[in-house]
Parts: C-alpha cells; sequence; structure tokens
C-alpha cells in the first residue's frame, strides 16, 4: 500500500471493485463506473456513478438552452456565416437591452429580449444546481459548507446581472454575454464610475481573492511536504494530532512564529473564498446606486493622496471662456 | 497508455511553444522609456528601442522641392481656370505641382489630376477633390494652427504618404443587412482601430464624422461623488473608450501620454498633450464634416464606402503611429502658400459651401 503521495510521485488507487460509497436512502445515481488513467492525473481515477436527480436534469437542460440562445444570437449576428462565427467567436456576444427598454420585461427579441430569456434560464439553472448541491449535501449527512460558498458567486453573479439592473433602473446596465465583451464591459465599468480600485469593497474583494491563492499555496504545500508522515489525515488530526501535524505546526512557527491548526486553516480558506465574491458583490451593488464617481469619493474621505503638478495647471477647454476655447474656429 | 498520453502532451506543448513565438507579436528589450508625469504615478511613454527607430524611419519627412526665383504673374492671371491659389507667383505654383505629384501620385504624374491636354479641364474628379483638398490643407494651417497643428503644419504628404488615397482613411461601418439579425450594439467584432477589442466600431461616425452639439458627448465620468442626476450608461463609456484606443493607436502611445490613469477625466492632473487631443478631435469633426463628407458627390462610387459616404480621417490619418506625426517636422515652412487662409471658399464643383463658422 502506497503512501507517499505529493506532485510529482502520484499514486492512483484502482479498486478491483468499484466503489459505491456508503447506502442512502434516496440513490439514484446513473451509470457504470470506471476507471480513468487521465481522470487519476487530476483527481480519483474512478469516474462515476453520477447522482441523476430532477433537479440536476432541470438544471442542465435550463443551462443548455440558455447556451443555444446565447451561441445562435452570436451566430446571428454573423449573418449565419460559419466561417466568420468560428473566427470571431471570442469577440461576439449576446447585449442586453438598450438603456431606452429601461426594465421593460420583454423588449424586442433582437433589441435585449433574448438576453433576458438567456438570463432567466441561466439564472433558473444555477439555482436549481444549487439546490442540488444543498440536497446532496443533506442525503450524505454532510455540513453545507459548499454550497454556502457557491451561493456567495451566485450572490455577486446575482448583483451583476439582476439586482443592480434593477436598482439602477435599467436592464442595459448588465453584463453581456461574450469572451471579449464582458471583459471589455468590465474595463468600461471602471472607466464609467471613476476608477474601480478606489472602491473599498473592491480592495476587500482583491485581498481576499490573492488571499485565496496565498493560503492554497500555504496550505496545499504544508499537506503534501507533511504526507509522508500521515498529513493526509488532516481531518482526524484536528483532534488526534499526529507528528504531521506537529511537524507542519513545528515549520510554520518556526519560520513566522504563528500557526493555523488543521481545524482553523480550512476556515481560513473557506471565508477567503466566500469573502471574494461576497465583499466583491457588495462593491459592484454600490457603484452608481451609492457612488457615481469612486476617484471623487476617495479624495473627499481622504484615501486618493495628491500629487504636485508637473506641467502647470492644466485646464478643463470647456471650462475656459467660450471664444477661447475656438472649439470651431 | 501512460507513457502515449506524456509523448501526445509533450508534442502539443512543443508545437504550441513554436506557434507562440510566431504568433504573439513579442518585443523585447532594449526598451527606451520617457517618465510623462510625476514621479511613482506609471506616467512613462514605453517604446523598444527597435519599434521607436523603426516607427522613425518609416515617417519622414520628404525633402522639399528647391527654391525657385518668383517672378511677378500670377498664376490666376496666367493660367486658366485656377480658383485657389490665383495670386501665387507662377514659378512657385508650378514648383508646388510638382512636389503634389511627388506627394500623391509620384507613379501617375501629372495625368492624376489633368487632362493633359488642356490642363485647364476639370473633367477629372481627382482635379476637383484636390482643389478642395488644397483649401483644406490651407484651412488646416491657419485656423487651426494654434489650436492643434502648430508650426509643424501640414502638407499633402502628411496624410497621402505617396498614396493616391491615404492609408488610414474610414467609412462608417456597415450594418448586418439580410436575415435575423442579432443586435450587437454596434460593437463585438473584432475592429482593428479599437487595438482588436470587442468596444463599439460605430466610434469614428459617432464622435468624428461632424461637430457635435454636446460638447461633452465624449465625457462619461460622473462629477461628483454621489449620484445626483442620472448618468450616462455603460454603453456610452464604451464608447468612449473605443474612441480613445483609436487615438493611442493612432499616435503610438499609451493612455498615460495624455491621462493620469487614476482619474482619467481629471484635467487637472493631465498632461499638456491631452488639451491638443481635444482640439484635434474638433479640429477632425470640422474637416470631415466640411471638406471631406461634401465631396460625396464628386467621388466615384468606387471610391465611397460600404454605405456610399466619404472617406474620411480620423487621428491616424496624420499621425500615422507617431504623436507628433513626421517626427514633428516642419513640413508646411517651405511651402508658405499653404499656410494662408483660404482666398475662397467655393466648394469642389464651384458651389458655394457654407463658410467654416
Amino acid at each position: 500500500m502506497a503512501y507517499y503521495q505529493n506532485i510529482f510521485t502520484q499514486v492512483q488507487v484502482r479498486p478491483r471493485v468499484p466503489e459505491h460509497g456508503i447506502p442512502i436512502s434516496a440513490d439514484a445515481r446513473v451509470g457504470k463506473p470506471f476507471n480513468s488513467y487521465l481522470f487519476g492525473l487530476i483527481g480519483n481515477g474512478q469516474v462515476g456513478p453520477i447522482y441523476g436527480g430532477y433537479l440536476g436534469a432541470l438544471s442542465l437542460a435550463c443551462g443548455l438552452i440558455a447556451f443555444e440562445i446565447i451561441g445562435l444570437n452570436m451566430w446571428a449576428s454573423v449573418n449565419w456565416d460559419p466561417v466568420q462565427f468560428v473566427r470571431q467567436l471570442p469577440w461576439l456576444a449576446l447585449e442586453p437591452p438598450l438603456p431606452k427598454h429601461g426594465l421593460k420585461v420583454l423588449p424586442p427579441l433582437n433589441e435585449g429580449g433574448w438576453w433576458l430569456i438567456a438570463g432567466f434560464f441561466l439564472t433558473v439553472s444555477i439555482l436549481l444546481w444549487w439546490l442540488r448541491l444543498y440536497r446532496r449535501a443533506r442525503a450524505l449527512g454532510l455540513g453545507t459548507h459548499v454550497p454556502w460558498a457557491f451561493a456567495s458567486a451566485i450572490w455577486l453573479y446575482l448583483v451583476l446581472g439582476f439586482i443592480r439592473p434593477l436598482m439602477m433602473g435599467s436592464w442595459s446596465e448588465a453584463v453581456p454575454f461574450g469572451i471579449f465583451p464582458h471583459l471589455d464591459w468590465t474595463a468600461a465599468f471602471s472607466l464609467r464610475y471613476g476608477n474601480l480600485f478606489y472602491n473599498p469593497f473592491h480592495m476587500l474583494s482583491i485581498v481576499f481573492l490573492y488571499g485565496s491563492t496565498l493560503l492554497f499555496a500555504m496550505h496545499g504545500g504544508t499537506i503534501l511536504a507533511c504526507s509522508r508522515y500521515g498529513a493526509e489525515r488532516e481531518i482526524d488530526q484536528i483532534v488526534d494530532r499526529g507528528t504531521a501535524t506537529e511537524r507542519a505546526a513545528l515549520f510554520w512557527r518556526w519560520t513566522m512564529g504563528f500557526n493555523a491548526t488543521m481545524e482553523s486553516v480550512h476556515r481560513w480558506a473557506w471565508w477567503f473564498a466566500v469573502l471574494t465574491t461576497l465583499t466583491g458583490g457588495i462593491g459592484i451593488l454600490l457603484t452608481g446606486t451609492v457612488v457615481d464617481n469612486w476617484y471623487l469619493w476617495a479624495v473627499k474621505h481622504g484615501v486618493a493622496p495628491a500629487y504636485p503638478e508637473v506641467f502647470g495647471p492644466i485646464q478643463d477647454p470647456l471650462k475656459l471662456p467660450l471664444k477661447a476655447t475656438g472649439a470651431t474656429p | 497508455m501512460k507513457t502515449i498520453g506524456v509523448i501526445v502532451s509533450g508534442v502539443v506543448a512543443l508545437f504550441l511553444t513554436i506557434a507562440q513565438f510566431g504568433t504573439a507579436g513579442w518585443t523585447r528589450p532594449p526598451m527606451v522609456n520617457q517618465q510623462h508625469g510625476f514621479r511613482g504615478t506609471g506616467m512613462d511613454i514605453i517604446q523598444t528601442r527597435a519599434g521607436a527607430a523603426e516607427i522613425k524611419a518609416a515617417n519622414l519627412a520628404p525633402t522639399p522641392a528647391d527654391p525657385v526665383e518668383a517672378g511677378t504673374d500670377k498664376a490666376g492671371a496666367v493660367y486658366e481656370n485656377v480658383k485657389v491659389l490665383q495670386d501665387l507667383p507662377v514659378e512657385e505654383f508650378n514648383r508646388l505641382m510638382v512636389s503634389m505629384t511627388e506627394w500623391v501620385s509620384p507613379q501617375q504624374g501629372c495625368t492624376y489630376c489633368h487632362n493633359t491636354e488642356n490642363m485647364a479641364d476639370d473633367s477629372l474628379y481627382q482635379k476637383r477633390v484636390a482643389r478642395r483638398m488644397l483649401q483644406m490643407t490651407q484651412h488646416i494651417n491657419t485656423a487651426w494652427k494654434e489650436k492643434h497643428v502648430g508650426e509643424a503644419g501640414v502638407t499633402c504628404y502628411t496624410c497621402h504618404r505617396g498614396n493616391r488615397v491615404p492609408a488610414q482613411i474610414w467609412f462608417d461601418a456597415p450594418s448586418p443587412t439580410r436575415g435575423f439579425i442579432a443586435r450587437n450594439n454596434g460593437q463585438n467584432l473584432a475592429t482593428p482601430s479599437t487595438g482588436l477589442a470587442s468596444l463599439p466600431y460605430t466610434y469614428l461616425q459617432d464622435f468624428l464624422a461632424k461637430p457635435e452639439a454636446d460638447q461633452g458627448a465624449i465625457r462619461v465620468n460622473a462629477t461628483t461623488a454621489l449620484p445626483g442626476s442620472p448618468g450616462k450608461p455603460i454603453q456610452s463609456a464604451e464608447r468612449t473608450f473605443a474612441l480613445m484606443i483609436h487615438m493611442s493607436e493612432s499616435l503610438g502611445v499609451n493612455c498615460t501620454y495624455c491621462h493620469n490613469t487614476r482619474a482619467v477625466a481629471e484635467w487637472s492632473q493631465s498632461t499638456p498633450q491631452r488639451t491638443l487631443a481635444w482640439h484635434g478631435i474638433r479640429m477632425v469633426r470640422d474637416l470631415n464634416a466640411d471638406y471631406l463628407t461634401p465631396l460625396t458627390g464628386v467621388f466615384p462610387a468606387n471610391r465611397l464606402g460600404p454605405k456610399g459616404d466619404a472617406p474620411k480621417l480620423n487621428c491616424a490619418t496624420c499621425h500615422n503611429g507617431q504623436s507628433k506625426p513626421m517626427g514633428g517636422a516642419h513640413v508646411v515652412e517651405p511651402y508658405p502658400e499653404l499656410a494662408v487662409a483660404p482666398a475662397t471658399t467655393s466648394g469642389p464643383q464651384g458651389v458655394p459651401v457654407p463658410a467654416a463658422q
């Protein structure tokens, strides 16, 4: 029985009979389990059986409808040209309704109606998947940490596409469905609202995002490094510390004078991940509704420093007397 | 299985690496960087040394024609049908005509615009366009001297660069015209002039085709920290962003050439170049509305855009990748006749056009 596992010397466990886990009352698992070397490279070698059930099926169906609406609209926007569809795919998008339609429930289909329909099905799909996660966790007698972490991401999604547009009074404030278009939208959003970097909730979100990667690296590294001493049984060692835990704790006390415990490090990681999208959602929700220009807000509250003028006073040409602007000589 | 997997992924990784070297448009040091704002604000102009040399070499000003001894005969008296440069001495007039040939139609020569049987003949559209373009050049060098072009001025070469049609022109973007049309909001196509972003491709006709009634049309930021009146939608910010990327690409500079990007809207933190650019936008609108668009009926159909509009100019037409066209050379100095206000305001076909206001 091999125990020593790390990034470079992997062990793939392949039971002679596929594992079916514990018997539970409502069991609707489908598919014949099999072992896969490729899956074994990134996780457990055994694939399936997967839990079927109507929530998952409905969620997939709704997701597929949204995917089709978005894809067909993208294709239509290049006149159904298959070559252009492939070439331009990263640029194509399904845009939200025009500003003139406000919060109209169903504007003309090609002026945002399709966007609302796709958004509805995508949202239903995501919410059903959340319910599926919750119910499966409960059915297995687990805590509901994973569904609630997912809910935090759903919160940011809903703020961007639903709650904030509602508060702004226009669906046009929402994000387009598209690869580059949603990135350009993000840049334009920051430019429109006077630089999102001055938004304190954006700052927090970045802290938690980057903090998550730091914690993940520290924790994953620690466990892998101690795996030769049985650190993979980290949860047992919350209460029954073995030599792996002792060594890991000592390592961090040596190097930074303080250490997390086998329990607390998981709470740290969970909260950092959850707070990334939670604070991010708050930051987006405040933008345009409560604060219209984050740079000016930061000046008002002493966050943004002032720098000396290097070029002498530069004045807004529109603020100069009309004759001097020479706007149209 | 395992061995095959390793070999396949190794080969894929190798080909991806090779493909990257050829396709990713790498730049490499040495760099030439220039600080362009207060220290610590990240306001720098960043170029590679090779790129800077290349762009400089591609934008050399042409050698001016040798000066001539001007006589007393005026072109308007000696030649028939001279409408723009009547008061120019004949010798200077001929010198300018030779230079114009070199600037615009070095291959075709005089016959590109003139019927050589009768030089006064206006039958070629090129001649009627050239006449209006001469007036435009004079207009730029006088009305826009202080606000934008300065002592450098412009000649035909500033835009034409030895081409009959300047390389950097634009037309109104065509809209999809058949079948079920999903609205793409005038954006979401790979557009080279916006740095291949998916930003609106209609921004040139929105912002640069004619003088804007709303002088603040490009501005999207709120001027107060907290919301007062309803602000502009994000779609407006995307159009402005597209125009700014166009200016950046046209001038070969980054945002910090004009802006302190922590607060792009703030004039007090901007550089003097932003004021020049602000006037440049007005200049382009003025020229497109008063000089290029009225020529729509003069151009043959093959010179018009997909929507039947005249070719128009933007920042790139003159700048061609440089912050100062042709490195800031004073190209108009050897041709003082191009730096006087247009003597006549008659339009391309002898039809009077309204004087530029």
